[in-house]
C-alpha cells in the first residue's frame, strides 16, 4: 500500500524510469480499453455478424444486423420451423479492432488508390506535411518578429494587439471561401487558412513571452552600454529564445489542428482527401490508421523538437523542472 | 546605558581618520547630486519619492546609502544609473549631466542580473563588445577581471552553475570591465547568507583598495554600511530625504575585528537612533499586521 501511495506525491520528480513507465502506461490504458471493447464479446457489441443466414431471405453471410433484428428473425424462423440463422456478436463497422487498424498501417500504404491517377497514401501525407510547413513558416516569418516587437516596445504592442486580439476570435475556416476567391483552389488557400489560424495567436503568445523577460536583465544590459537595436538582438532575443522555442512547438501543434479544415477548402487534398475517400468506401481501419498517422507525425515532431531544444539551450533551467 | 556612556561620540575622529577625510575632500568630485527630487503618480495619488537630495562623491570614496525600506534608496541609485528619470534637480557625473544609462556608471543589482544564456566569460565580455571593442581585446579584459574576482576557473560555466556569491562576483567583474567612473551597487549582497555576505564585503574592499573606482553602495544593513563606507548617507522615508551624512570614524584598513571597535559601536548607536527612533512610531505594516497569538499546545508543554 505504502508503495502505491508514494506515487501520488505531487511533483516528486521521481526517477526517469518511473516517468517513462507512466508515460507508456498513458498510451497503454486507452489501448487496453479499445481491446476490451473489441475482443470481449459481452462488452458492447451491439451488432450480430451473420455467419449462416438460415431461412431469413434478406440475410447474407458477413452482414451486420442489429441484435434486436436478429433476435426477432431467430424467433420468427423457429416459429415457422425454418432454418435458424447463426451469427456472432460484433461491433459496428465504424469501430474496427486494434489488429485491423494495425494491419491498415501497412496495407494503407500498399493499396492502390481507388481512382486511377489518385495519390498514394505516402503522397497524400507528404502533401499535408508541406502545407503545414509552409503555413507555419509564413506565419512565423511575420508573427515572431511582430510578437517580439510588441512585447519589447509598448508602442508596437498597443498599436497592434487590440486588433489582433479581436481578429483571433474570427474562426480561420470562415475565411475559406474568401481564400479560394483570392488564391485559387489549390494549395494557396489551404496555406492561408493555417497562416490565419496560427499567426494571430502567435503574435500574442510571443509578445507575452517577451514581456515576461526579467527587467533586471534589460536594465543590466543598458547600464553596460547597450543601445537600441543591439538591445533587441543581443539581449531580448537570446534571453527569450528557449521560451520562444517552446511557444513555437505549441503553435506548431496548433497549426496541425487547422490542417483538416484547410485541406477541405478548394480541392480536397492530402491526408484529408485520403480519410474522406476511405470513409466513403467504408474502409474505417484505414481511416483510423490515417488519423493516428497525423497524431504520430505531430507528436513525433514535438518529441524530436523537445530533444533538440535541450541540446540548443543547455543553460535553460525550466527544462529541469518539467 | 552605562556601556553607551563609555563610548566615544560618533563625531570624534582619530587624527589618522581625520587626515584621511581631508585627503578625500581634496580629490576631484566624481558625482554631484544637486536638489534631486522625484515624484511619481500612483494609485494613492502623487508620491514624493525623493526630496531635495544633495551630496558630492569624491574620487575613490566609498559611500553607503542607508535607510529603512521605502525610503527611496533604490530609486536614488536607479536615478543615478539613468534607469529612472528625476523630476527636479541635477545629477552631474564629472560635471556633465546624466541623461540615461551609460557605461561610465557600472551597476550591480540585488537580483542576479547575469545573462543566463552566456557563459561567465561572455557575460563579462558583453560590456566591452557593446562598446565597440574587438573580440580578442574583450576576451583579454574579461580574463583579467575574472582573475581579479577569483573566478577564472569558471570562465566557461553558465551563471546557473554558480552559487549566489560567485554570481555577484561575476556581476562586479562585468560592471568593472567597462572601467566606469563610479560603481553603483543596489543592495548587491542582500540575497546572500551571512557568511558569504561577510566574505563578499571584504572582497569588495580589496577590489576598491586596488583599483581606481568610486563606489556608491545601497544597503539597509547598518553593520554593512559601517564596515564598508567612508561616509554614510542616511535617508529617511516619506519622502526620501537626507537625514544625516556620517563620516565613519572606524579606521582603515578594516577587518572583522573592526566590528567590535568603540568607533564602530558608536556609529552604530547613532545609526540606530536615526533609523529606529526611540519612540518608535509604528510603521504602516505594524499598524495593519497584528498577530493574534493563540495557544495551540498543552499549557504544561512549555519551551521556555
Amino acid at each position: 500500500m505504502g508503495n502505491i501511495f508514494r506515487w501520488f506525491v505531487p511533483r516528486s520528480g521521481k526517477a526517469a524510469r518511473q516517468r517513462s513507465f507512466l508515460g507508456i502506461c498513458s498510451f497503454l490504458l486507452p489501448l487496453l480499453v479499445w481491446c476490451l471493447v473489441s475482443y470481449v464479446p459481452f462488452i458492447w457489441h451491439p451488432k450480430i455478424l451473420v455467419v449462416d443466414p438460415g431461412g431469413v431471405d434478406y440475410f447474407q453471410v458477413g452482414m451486420l444486423v442489429d441484435k434486436s433484428v436478429f433476435r426477432d428473425e431467430l424467433a420468427n424462423m423457429q416459429l415457422q420451423h425454418l432454418g435458424v440463422p447463426h451469427g456472432e456478436p460484433a461491433n459496428p463497422i465504424y469501430l474496427p479492432a486494434p489488429h485491423q487498424v494495425a494491419k491498415a498501417f501497412y496495407t494503407a500504404f500498399t493499396t492502390e488508390p481507388e481512382q486511377k491517377d489518385g495519390p498514394w497514401l505516402h503522397e497524400s501525407l507528404w502533401h499535408s506535411v508541406k502545407i503545414i510547413f509552409w503555413g507555419f513558416v509564413i506565419s512565423s516569418l511575420f508573427g515572431v518578429p511582430l510578437g517580439i516587437l510588441s512585447g519589447t516596445y509598448s508602442i508596437f504592442g498597443r498599436l497592434s494587439e487590440p486588433f489582433i486580439e479581436f481578429f483571433r476570435y474570427l474562426p480561420a475556416p470562415a475565411f475559406g471561401a474568401l481564400a479560394v476567391a483570392v488564391l485559387g483552389i489549390y494549395d494557396g488557400p489551404k496555406i492561408a487558412i493555417i497562416v490565419i489560424g496560427t499567426f494571430f495567436q502567435q503574435v500574442l503568445i510571443v509578445a507575452n513571452t517577451t514581456r515576461k523577460l526579467d527587467t533586471t536583465i534589460l536594465e543590466a544590459a543598458l547600464t553596460l552600454g547597450t543601445r537600441r537595436i543591439s538591445l533587441l538582438t543581443r539581449v531580448v532575443v537570446p534571453a527569450i529564445l528557449p521560451d520562444l522555442y517552446r511557444d513555437q512547438r505549441i503553435l506548431l501543434g496548433w497549426a496541425w489542428t487547422y490542417l483538416i479544415v484547410a485541406e477541405l477548402i478548394g480541392t480536397s487534398t492530402g491526408i484529408t482527401w485520403f480519410i474522406t475517400q476511405q470513409a466513403r468506401y467504408q474502409h474505417f481501419d484505414n481511416v483510423y490508421a490515417a488519423i493516428m498517422m497525423i497524431g504520430i507525425l505531430g507528436f513525433g515532431t514535438d518529441l524530436l523538437l523537445a530533444k533538440l531544444g535541450r541540446r540548443l539551450f543547455p543553460w535553460d533551467r525550466s527544462l529541469d523542472r518539467t | 546605558m552605562n556601556i553607551e556612556s563609555t563610548l566615544p561620540g560618533y563625531l570624534e575622529q582619530s587624527d589618522a581618520v581625520r587626515a584621511r577625510f581631508d585627503r578625500i575632500r581634496q580629490r576631484e568630485i566624481i558625482l554631484e547630486v544637486r536638489n534631486l527630487g522625484k515624484h511619481y503618480s500612483s494609485a494613492q495619488g502623487d508620491v514624493e519619492a525623493l526630496r531635495d537630495i544633495n551630496f558630492k562623491v569624491h574620487r575613490r570614496e566609498f559611500i553607503c546609502v542607508l535607510g529603512p525600506s521605502g525610503c527611496g534608496k533604490s530609486t536614488l541609485v536607479r536615478t543615478l544609473a539613468g534607469l529612472e528619470k528625476h523630476s527636479s534637480g541635477k545629477v552631474l557625473l564629472d560635471g556633465k549631466p546624466v541623461l540615461g544609462p551609460g557605461q561610465d556608471r557600472g551597476m550591480v543589482f540585488q537580483g542576479y542580473s547575469l545573462f543566463p544564456w552566456l557563459t561567465v566569460k561572455k557575460n563579462v565580455m558583453f560590456g566591452p563588445e557593446m562598446n565597440g571593442r574587438d573580440h580578442d581585446e574583450a576576451e583579454r579584459d574579461a580574463r583579467l577581471w575574472l582573475d581579479l574576482v577569483g573566478l577564472d576557473k569558471f570562465a566557461d560555466a553558465y551563471p546557473h552553475q554558480l552559487s549566489g556569491g560567485m554570481r555577484q562576483r561575476v556581476a562586479i567583474a562585468r560592471a568593472l570591465v567597462n572601467q566606469p567612473r563610479i560603481l553603483l551597487m543596489d543592495e548587491p549582497f542582500g540575497a546572500l547568507d551571512a557568511m558569504t555576505r561577510a566574505k563578499m564585503q571584504t572582497h569588495l574592499l580589496d577590489i576598491w583598495r586596488n583599483i581606481d573606482i568610486t563606489v556608491l553602495f545601497i544597503t539597509h544593513d547598518l553593520d554593512e554600511a559601517i564596515f564598508l563606507a567612508d561616509r554614510i548617507l542616511v535617508l529617511k522615508a516619506h519622502p526620501g530625504e537626507v537625514q544625516e551624512v556620517i563620516e565613519v570614524p572606524v579606521p582603515r584598513p578594516r577587518s572583522a575585528a573592526s566590528l567590535s571597535s568603540p568607533e564602530f559601536r558608536a556609529t552604530k548607536a547613532r545609526l540606530e537612533e536615526l533609523i529606529h527612533p526611540a519612540a518608535a512610531q509604528e510603521s504602516e505594516e505594524d499598524q495593519v499586521v497584528k498577530p493574534h497569538m493563540i495557544r495551540f499546545t498543552n499549557v504544561t508543554d512549555n519551551v521556555e
